[in-house]
This record gives C-alpha cells, structure tokens and sequence, in this order.
C-alpha cells in the first residue's frame, strides 16, 4: 500500500483516552520532500497525532510506518536515530548550557548513536563537531550568541536554536509543533523564513500549526483535523475552498 | 587521548601543589596530622564521586555511603584472605563497589527525582542492616570486621613467612602509617580528581550535562540516557568503594555504621556546601565539613569556659550553656545552621561565593573583557 514517494505513513491509527476517543482513523501519507501540514481548531487531536507519530503516546489501534519500519512501540530516542527530529511547542532546549554545546550535542547523537562511552576523549578535540554546529549556527543567524546560555534567550532565539538542533542531524523527516505559538509578528515572520529556506533542501516536513498565515505560506499539503477525524485532504487552494472546513472553523466547533 | 586544555592543566596542577603540600600550609591550623590529613583525602574522593552523579547527572543519591562501606568491608576481606598489601584491597573494593552500584543502580534508575533518592536511601539502609546484623558472618555485625592474626593471607603466605605482632596494611612491604598513608590517599585523590576532569570535558560528561539540564531532549535527540545515568552511577559508585577501601587501609576495621543515613547525608552535604555541579567545589566541601567536625567535636564545656573566660560570670555561664549544645555531641547542630545559610544565601556553595567575589573584582577593575571569558551566565567546571 506505501507508494515508493510516501516517506510517513500514519495507519488506520485510533487513540482512546478512557471513553474520549481522540484520534479516529486517521490515515495520513506524507511525500518525500513536502511539507505537510495539519491544522485544526483546538482539542481536534492535533498534539495527540504529533504524540503518537514521535513515539510518546502508543495508538489504542493502527501503526505509524516511516520510511518502512513500524514507528510504533519504539522509544523516542530510537525514532529519532531512524531519522525524525522534533520542534516542541515550547522549546525544549538544554538552559543551563551554551547555545553552542545545546547544537553540539544532536551533532555528537547523530555520530556516535543512541550511547557511546566516551568518556577519555576531550570535547576539544571534536573539531569536527564544533566545526558543523557553528556552521549550523552561522545558518540560522545565531553565530555570535554562540557562547550565551541557552536559557538567557528569547522565545523567537530559543525556537530558533532549537531547530538548529534538529536541522544539525540532517533528519528525514521533522516535526514541527506550531513552531510559531506564542511568538511576536517579527518573529513568526523570521521563522517562517527559516522554515522556507530549509525547504530548499528537501526535508520532509510535518508541521502543525494554529496561524493560518504560517500554514499557507509554507505548506504543499494541508490535512485538517477535527474532532479527532480527518475532515479534509488536499493541497492548500482545495482546503480553503472545502465547505467542511469552513464549517468546522466557523460552525462546528461551537 | 588528547591534551588537556591549558586552563584544566593548570587546575589540575594546582590542585596537585595544594594538597600534596597540605602538611606545610595546613600547620597554621593544627591539622596537619596524619589522621585528619587522610580523612581530607578519602571524604575528598567520595565527594569528587558522588558529584558525578548527583553534580553533573542531577540525580541525588540519599545512598552512597553503601558503596562506601562496600568498598571499606571489601577490603578488609582483602586483608584477611589475600594480602596486607593495600593493591589488592584497593582494586577488589572497586570492583565488588562497582557491581554492587550496577546493581542497586539499575533499580535505583528506573525513576527520577525524588523516588530515585528514595530507593538509594531504602537500598542504603537495607545494606546497613544486613552488614549490622542479617551478614554477620561477613561483616562481624556491631563489633566491625578486623584483622586478626590468624587471618589466611593466602598470598601472602604463599610468598613469605607472615611477620609476627599485629598485621596493619602494607605498600609493597612498606608500612603506610603516618604522613606514608596520607601520601598514598593523595595520590589516590590526586588520580580521583584528574579523571572526574577527564569525566567533565569528554563528550560522556557533556552528555551527563544534558541529562541534568533536559531529559526529555536527550530523549528525542536520540540518546538512550538509562546507560548514561547507569555509568555515571556506577562511576560514583567507583570512587566511594575507593574512598571506603582507603580509610580500611589507614584503619583496618570495618564497621556498618559506615553505611548509615547520617553518612550519605554526609557526603550530600559536602558537596553542595562546595558547589555542586563544580570540580573543586565538592573537594573543598569535604575538608571544610572534615576540618571544622575535627574542632567542633573536640570542644567541651571546660574550654568554652576558659574561652568566655574575660566575660562577667553570669554572663559567661549563658554563653557557655548555650555555645555548649553547638559543640562536642552538638556539632552536627552547627552543621546544619551552616548548612540551611549556605542553601538560602549562596546556593551554588562556596564555588558560587568565589565566583561572585571574583565578578566583583572584575567589575571593580573595569578591566577590558577578556574574549575567551565572555559567558555572561556562571557555568561551572567547563
């Protein structure tokens, strides 16, 4: 059934909390290279989805297959070396550490793998490393912070590093979970700037997101979720145009 | 391997020139004697240990004083069935520390925060029973595991004629009493420190680092953290089976209550009044807890008297009657005051009220910051 360009493919996968059912057949395949993108009003089950994707939260039925390999029942840190990386909704970075050892610890996850006892060499000596954060660094702008704590940054700063810190491991495939919210206007425009330029480079992308502004201008496809259910499919021009969409905004919701 | 940077080497150095000359500077204080020396030493090491796990992990063992006393009973037994010689002792404790932190360890960290400084405490205390009263065959219960003359000593017999009168550790045949048993802990802490170095700038200790600061990042960046938390445990569990083995060697008995709560707290205590989290921090903790025990507890009501002596007699007997519950039996009061003021007024230890001291003197200067120097936010042992 997986076609040779789908990258992700969500299954059949239903979650149950207790009688709430939060996510119900949901069948979702995401093409390599594209970005995809899964809007939907609050509670429709969006973060549940992203959960269940990443490994966090186990699907009460149905699998998540990525590039071939059954994603669920694998820990987090296993889906990340099969090469899916995460952008959380409020960063998740290392604050007591500087911007540029927050980058080159993905770097050294990336090389050595889920654990290594490396315990004799000296963290100088990875030139190497050191070499490809402030590369990653020098990308997204934040070369000259490069020695601050990750914790003294602003939110715009912090997302920013964050994504640094996905991008450095050359993912497959990145997750995205509104990398926008709580940002000011500058902010989301220079994060949407961001995003557009990896673009380029042909990740693969899912990204979930509430400001509509973000989701046009990045995505190639949209799925809309509500009350847990996919509602509508489709490139963004087909979704703004679907009547149930714009009942489940306007209407439905209520 | 590669070369450490210029700033570790001369910490490093430092901290050699500081303790091996602890005999000449510590005079001015009166504890340059053997005895006091070796403790500052040993309680050195557990700490420098014990702050892998709990300074650079995060996560807070209430349960290290069982590895500890691991490490004492397992060298004694060395003594007994092996050899006087302190080898031996020295690498059995560390290995038979070492599995027994692997095991409790791999319990212990199937939780975080405070239900895992539970288990350490509940493994801890049951260690203690069973070396006070359930092992006594191997512990020797409430008496405390000695030598004796008739001990096998089988590699020593094997060798040579066992020398007459009362067996006491050896070093290659030489006798480690006195300023030779300080100097052998020294280079043991010496040796402890150089690696905790090593542990803080490899890539292992970064990813320690990461652990403390974000778990849930090192988790979806990749990293299988139970192995980390695991080594680092086991790694702290190293070094005070080390510190234990050595304080069997400068006093070959073995006791349980090594192994007690008030021991663990003891060493929890010394890092964070250090700074936890720092190199040095932890070590300075245990000599300033080891120091100021050694005073406190020797002071009775007949000095304080001969103390306040200058004082108006009903005013003397006050502060007698009171500074007496803070002294002797009483020392564990002060500690505890010191403590709680260290906690709320300077939380990163003493390292921290360096630190600060240190700033104001650089503000003070307005010298012309300095490039390499330019983290504005403290970050210790990097």
């Amino acid at each position: 059934m997986t076609t040779p360009n789908v990258v992700l493919h969500v299954a059949d996968v239903h979650k149950r909390f207790g009688g709430l059912h939060a996510l119900a057949d949901i069948d979702l395949q995401v093409e390599e290279g594209q970005t995809h993108a899964i809007i939907g009003p609050n509670g429709a089950g969006k973060s549940t989805l992203l959960n269940v994707i990443i490994g966090k939260l186990a699907p009460s039925s149905g699998q998540v297959v990525f590039d071939g390999a059954i994603l669920t029942g694998r820990k987090p840190y296993e889906i990340n070396q099969l090469g899916i990386a995460r952008v959380f909704q409020t960063p998740e970075i290392f604050a007591d550490l500087s911007v540029l050892h927050n980058v080159m610890i993905p770097a050294l996850a990336k090389r050595d793998g889920a654990f290594k006892l490396n315990l004799l060499r000296s963290l100088d000596s990875e030139t190497g490393i050191r070499q490809e954060a402030e590369d990653m660094l020098e990308d997204v702008g934040m070369h000259s912070r490069r020695e601050m704590a990750a914790g003294s940054l602003s939110r715009g700063d912090k997302r920013r590093m964050e994504l640094a810190m996905c991008l450095i491991q050359h993912p497959r495939l990145l997750l995205l979970d509104e990398p926008t919210a709580g940002m000011s206007r500058h902010d989301t425009n220079t994060t949407i700037e961001l995003l557009k330029k990896i673009k380029s480079r042909g990740m693969t992308k899912v990204i979930i997101e509430h400001d509509m502004h973000v989701v046009f201008s990045l995505a190639d496809k949209i799925s809309v979720l509500a009350q847990g259910r996919i509602i509508a499919d489709g490139t963004p021009d087909q979704v703004r145009g679907n009547p149930k969409v714009q009942e489940a905004y306007l209407g439905g919701a209520h | 391997m590669t070369v450490m940077s210029r700033n570790d080497l001369l910490l490093f150095l430092g901290f050699t020139v500081v303790v091996l000359a602890m005999p000449i500077w510590l005079h001015p204080f009166g504890a340059a004697y053997p005895d006091l020396l070796q403790r500052f030493m040993i309680y050195g090491i557990f700490a420098v240990g014990f702050n892998i796990l709990f300074g650079l992990t995060g996560y807070l063992s209430f349960g290290h004083a069982a590895f500890f006393g691991v490490g004492s009973y397992a060298a004694v037994w060395s003594f007994k069935l092996l050899s006087l010689d302190a080898i031996p002792a020295m690498i059995f404790a560390i290995v038979i520390s070492g599995l027994f932190a692997l095991i409790i360890g791999y319990v212990s960290l199937r939780r975080s925060g405070i239900y895992f400084s539970i288990l350490t405490l509940a493994f801890a205390q049951m260690s203690y029973n069973l070396a006070y009263s359930v092992l006594t065959p191997i512990t020797n219960g409430e008496t405390g595991l000695q030598l004796t003359l008739n001990d096998p000593r089988y590699l020593d017999r094997a060798m040579f004629e066992a020398a007459p009168g009362q067996p006491v550790p050896t070093l290659l045949g030489q006798s480690l009493g006195g300023f030779a048993g300080f100097y052998f802990c020294a280079g043991f802490l010496i040796l402890a420190f150089f690696i905790a170095q090593r542990i803080t700038s490899s890539p292992f200790g970064m990813m320690l680092k990461g652990i403390k600061s974000n778990q849930t990042r090192m988790n979806y960046t990749g990293f299988n953290t139970k192995p980390y938390t695991l080594a680092a445990f086991v790694i702290s569990g190293m070094y005070a089976g080390l510190a234990g083995a050595l304080l069997a060697v400068t006093d070959p008995l073995a006791g349980a209550e090594r192994m007690q709560w008030t021991a663990s707290g003891e060493v929890v205590l010394m890092t964070i009044l250090g700074g936890a989290g720092t190199l040095v921090g932890p070590v300075i903790g245990a000599w300033l807890i080891k120091y100021f025990e050694n005073i406190f507890s020797a002071i009775n009501e007949n000095i304080l008297h001969r103390f306040f002596d200058f004082l108006p007699d009903g005013v003397d007997n006050v502060l007698v009657a009171i500074s007496s519950k803070f002294v002797g039996e009483g020392w564990f009061l002060t500690l505890g005051l010191v403590f709680v003021l260290i906690v709320v007024f300077l939380p990163g230890g003493i390292m921290e009220g360096v630190r600060r001291i240190a700033h104001l003197f650089d503000r003070s200067r307005r010298s012309p910051t300095k490039p390499g120097k330019a983290t504005p936010h403290p970050q210790p042992a990097e």
